[in-house]
């Protein structure tokens, strides 16, 4: 009894209307020719002019590509040292206390963990700049990285790493050779979550960036509390159809693969 | 087949003086309260086939994994060609494993998973290179040494795992259920190409198996185990023909079992008393018990002899009526009812056309075997 | 343990541990110190040079009495009692608005699964802010939704929305309703459908089946995700900052406004202090509704 009644559907389309209307209203009033981003008047693409001019908006661009992806490095890293420690290292001192770390950066407010970072940074004399940022981000992303990680790692056929063990590997080359190549799929999304985290954090960067180093959501953050702008408009279109290119085109990939995948497996045969 | 000597006459276990490849030496394992092994001793020797039989859960992939080096024994020794294990991680033993996964590396080709671990060992190019285009010619592979795991077939994946596994030339080889994700048929063929590989290497198999059949098929000996405990090792034929136990007899094959009071005869023949007003039983019984004793006799079907006159040659002759026919192709199987309750399988080959076999259902029939066909357990 | 065993460990933990509960311990020390003006602007701090001495009038020094502070002015009860109204009542509707779109996918056929699952997740990658901003236009008095209602002719003098509780709460909803189809969806689309149809051959009706069976199993997803809504809904910055007007109380602005505006270090870190308290409480049974999932999969 698996069918679409006329209810599901009308839900399906009211409901991805309501998650995509209020993106496709913001991209069009980007192209809107008048400064009252309210009143259509006319096509036009001097926004994204006036964006590539303001020196403001493009340094801050540059500040937090910079930041997301040293930060989604270290995340990564990190990160999947964590996972392979919570699911492979066994028992240790003190396991409790950092599998409740690695999970509680995940539901903890982020008005929370950017005040205590910053009163950290403060104590001990930390100058707050990008490095500040960079380690902010760094820590909770790391966390992210880790849960993702870490799930495909508990589905991980372990006799694969005993196979290497067993075919005269060392710990280290049988993580290198054969763990590594395999879990690497979940290792770049990990990379990738980190580095949306990143790219999109408000809160935290704003308590701990210095006056030097302002971020593009500090910047978004600081003009549009100040009401609609079209500069943003046509920022926000840029961000949107970035994310929306890349995520479609991933995902188009996956797909391809996997049916390939299926295709050689059902030739395989038995 | 060009066998150098008949298969009967490889028996190192019977021979005092020969030593023993593998020893395991009062070995006990615990994974906290749980004793996986108990007090385990045996020893193996080198050509050997050896399967570990068990259900799961006996113990007997653990005992396996000991010998590989991925868990070490709670209490006792284990020693390979005389050095002592105990602190030998599974990259520096001469042994490789087979795993039941196959556990063959996705992302490498069939040639790369068989170059593995001639890669590890730093051996020259070209001698990885005729090492591992030996392998896939050992396992009729040669076409698909650049696929991709995925991309070729179930059985075809086990001869992969088995090829990675022997081309380091290990002294060992261990088997962890290698054929239980193939399917009944493929299963029986690769049975025998395994036997044919293991003589032409000339490597010590140990396999781990639940299958009763496949353990009796390759093995040429066999260790049957039941929660972490050693039952009985022997040869697949004297398991199956003289079990030391009710547990091994009924493990291994189909067998009736009747309970009775046993006492000796005196000729070295046991006498078991099974029923009020029925003739005892008359067989033999490897650990005779002096006195009276509760004990068991077992006697496989394919032993009973199914008549509707009453045999004249025969010590044993009990009468019952049939209960049920099993027509199985090339045999019979017949459940039959005798007087106290009990039930009796025997069992006889279909030679003849089925309009010539004359039993049928609610027949009055003489079950009847000789002195020698079952034997009396007190276990 | 060897040495590469040990520094894979200590590594993640060394860093978690100084940058992250670190962190908060000294959150929950300055919350006990008092605010004064000077640099850093709270007293005491603690002076090493004086010794164990100096640690001693450190300690006497420090004291409850911004806890105290919270509970009688009440613009800080007030705004923890409405930050909770507010995210339970957001979570709510968020649940009414996700429902029926999680029971629609687990419903439409195979093949458009995998682009209605991408469609659902393809927002969560988009910036946060970016999204929360949308609204500002659509709501404000000359916004979309205005001109829109009024087009059609269903009202003649415009909403205000921009800057009440209801554009945080479409806000809220808008932007974490996917925390809430997802686990809603994984639940609906692991049911097997002769359930239904079993529950139809004992005479239900279909919507009666639906009551009596695929909304008791779809349980667990639900809890799941009203608690990945709740959670980050209590502590919410961004959306109440934009959409919301100076009337909407949320802690997590009042914790910003009082660290930014009014530079008061010890009393914002005692807010952060007793909002994480509040935190627990959804937190362990959120975990609890996980590990039960985990169970009943076994």
């Amino acid at each position: 009894m698996r069918r679409l009644t006329w209810f599901n559907t009308t839900s399906l389309t009211l409901g991805f209307a309501f998650l995509y209307l209020p993106m496709v209203i913001l991209i069009i009033y980007s192209f809107n020719e008048s400064r009252l981003v309210t009143v259509w008047a006319g096509f036009s693409t001097k926004w994204y002019g006036e964006l590539l001019q303001n020196q403001a908006f493009l340094d801050a661009a540059l500040v937090t590509l910079k930041v997301g992806v040293a930060s989604s490095t270290i995340a990564t890293v990190l990160g999947t040292m964590a996972a392979y420690v919570l699911v492979r290292g066994g028992r240790f001192f003190g396991r409790t206390l950092f599998s409740g770390m690695i999970y509680a950066p995940l539901v903890m407010p982020e008005v929370i963990t950017g005040l205590s970072l910053l009163l950290l940074f403060i104590s001990i004399g930390l100058d707050r700049g990008m490095i500040t940022i960079v380690l902010a981000h760094a820590t909770f992303s790391m966390c992210y990285v880790s849960v993702v990680v870490s799930s495909r790692l508990v589905s991980f056929d372990k006799s694969l790493e005993e196979a290497a063990l067993d075919l005269g590997c060392s710990a280290f080359e049988a993580f290198r050779l054969v763990t590594l190549p395999i879990i690497a799929p979940a290792v770049i999304s990990g990379w990738l979550l980190a580095l949306t985290l990143s790219l999109d954090d408000l809160v935290i960067a704003s308590f701990v960036a210095g006056p030097s180093s302002t971020t593009l959501p500090i910047k978004i953050f600081s003009s549009v509390r100040l009401g609609v702008s079209p500069e943003i408009n046509a920022l926000s279109t840029i961000l949107i159809l970035i994310v929306a290119v890349g995520t479609i085109s991933a995902s188009l990939v996956t797909k391809r693969a996997v049916k390939r995948r299926q295709m050689e497996e059902k030739m395989a045969g038995d | 087949m060009n066998q150098p000597a008949p298969t009967a006459a490889f028996a190192p276990w019977e021979d005092a003086k020969a030593k023993p490849l593998i020893s395991f030496q009062n070995v006990t394992k615990k994974f906290g309260d749980f004793t996986a092994i108990d007090n385990i001793s045996i020893d193996i020797y080198e050509r050997e086939f050896f399967a570990l039989l068990g259900p799961s859960g006996c113990g007997k992939t653990t005992l396996m994994r000991m010998l590989g080096g991925f868990e070490t024994p709670t209490m006792g020794k284990i020693l390979i060609d005389g050095q002592d294990m105990a602190n030998v991680p599974p990259n520096k033993r001469a042994v490789n494993m087979m795993f039941q996964s196959y556990a063959l590396f996705p992302h490498l080709s069939v040639w790369d998973n068989i170059a593995f671990g001639l890669r590890r060992d730093k051996l020259p190019k070209d001698q990885i290179e005729a090492r591992v285009e030996e392998m896939v010619k050992l396992v009729r592979l040669d076409k698909f040494a650049r696929r991709k795991p995925h991309q070729i077939s179930g059985g075809q994946r086990q001869r992969v795992a088995l090829a990675r596994s022997l081309a380091k030339a290990p002294k060992l080889l261990l088997l962890d259920e290698p054929l239980g994700a193939l399917d009944k048929k493929l299963r029986q063929d690769t049975q025998f190409e395994l036997m044919d590989i293991q003589e032409k290497t000339g490597t010590t198999f140990v396999i781990v198996t639940h299958d009763q059949e496949e353990a009796m098929t390759v093995a040429s000996r066999i260790a049957v185990m039941d929660e972490g405990l050693l039952i009985q090792v022997d040869t697949p034929a004297r398991i199956y023909e003289t079990p030391n136990s009710v547990y091994v007899a009924d493990f291994i094959g189909d067998v009736n079992l009747i309970e009775g009071n046993a006492s000796p005869r005196g000729d070295g023949k046991t006498i078991l008393h099974w029923a009020e007003g029925q003739p005892p039983l008359v067989a033999e019984c490897p650990h005779a018990p002096d006195v009276e004793a509760r004990c068991t006799f077992a006697i496989r079907p394919e032993k009973v002899t199914i008549s509707k006159e009453k045999p004249t040659d025969r010590t044993n002759a009990i009468q019952g009526k049939i209960e049920d026919i099993a027509y199985l192709g090339n045999l019979s199987t017949y459940s039959v009812l005798l007087a106290n309750g009990t039930r009796v399988k025997a069992q006889t080959a279909n030679n003849r056309r089925l309009s010539r076999r004359e039993l049928t259902w609610e027949d009055d029939v003489w079950l009847s075997w000789t002195e020698t066909a079952g034997i009396v357990l007190d276990k | 343990m060897n040495f590469r065993r040990f520094s894979l460990i200590s590594v993640p933990y060394l860093w978690l541990f100084i940058l992250f509960l670190v962190p908060f311990g000294i959150v929950f020390k300055i919350s006990l110190s008092d605010y004064a003006i000077s640099i850093p602007p709270y007293t005491p701090t603690l002076d090493l040079t004086e010794g164990w001495a100096g640690f001693k009038a450190f300690l006497s020094a420090l004291d409850f009495e911004n806890y105290v502070f919270l509970t009688e002015d009440d613009l800080y009860w007030k705004a923890y009692l409405s930050s909770l109204k507010i995210a339970v009542f957001a979570t709510a509707l968020t649940l009414l608005v996700s429902f029926p779109i999680a029971y629609g996918m687990a419903n439409a056929p195979d093949e458009w699964r995998p682009t209605l699952m991408m469609l659902v997740i393809l927002p969560f990658w988009t910036s946060f802010l970016i999204r929360v901003y949308a609204w500002m236009g659509i709501l404000s008095q000359e916004g979309f939704l205005n001109q829109f209602l009024m087009g059609i002719g269903i009202i003649s003098d415009p909403l205000i929305i921009l800057n009440t509780n209801w554009a945080v709460y479409i806000g809220i909803i808008y932007t974490y309703c996917p925390f809430m189809i997802l686990p809603i969806y994984a639940t609906l689309e692991k049911l097997d459908p002769s359930l239904n149809e079993a529950a139809v051959d004992l005479g239900c009706s279909r919507t009666s089946s639906f009551w009596l069976v695929t909304l008791p199993l779809a349980k667990p997803g639900v809890i799941a995700g009203c608690f990945l809504v709740f959670i980050p809904a209590l502590g919410e910055f961004v959306i109440p900052s934009l959409l919301g007007g100076s009337r909407t109380l949320m802690i997590g602005k009042v914790l910003y406004e009082e660290f930014f505006a009014n530079r008061d270090w010890p009393v914002a870190s005692a807010v952060a202090v007793v909002l994480l308290l509040i935190l627990i409480i959804p937190i362990v049974m959120y975990q609890r509704n996980q590990q039960k999932m985990m169970e009943a999969e076994q």
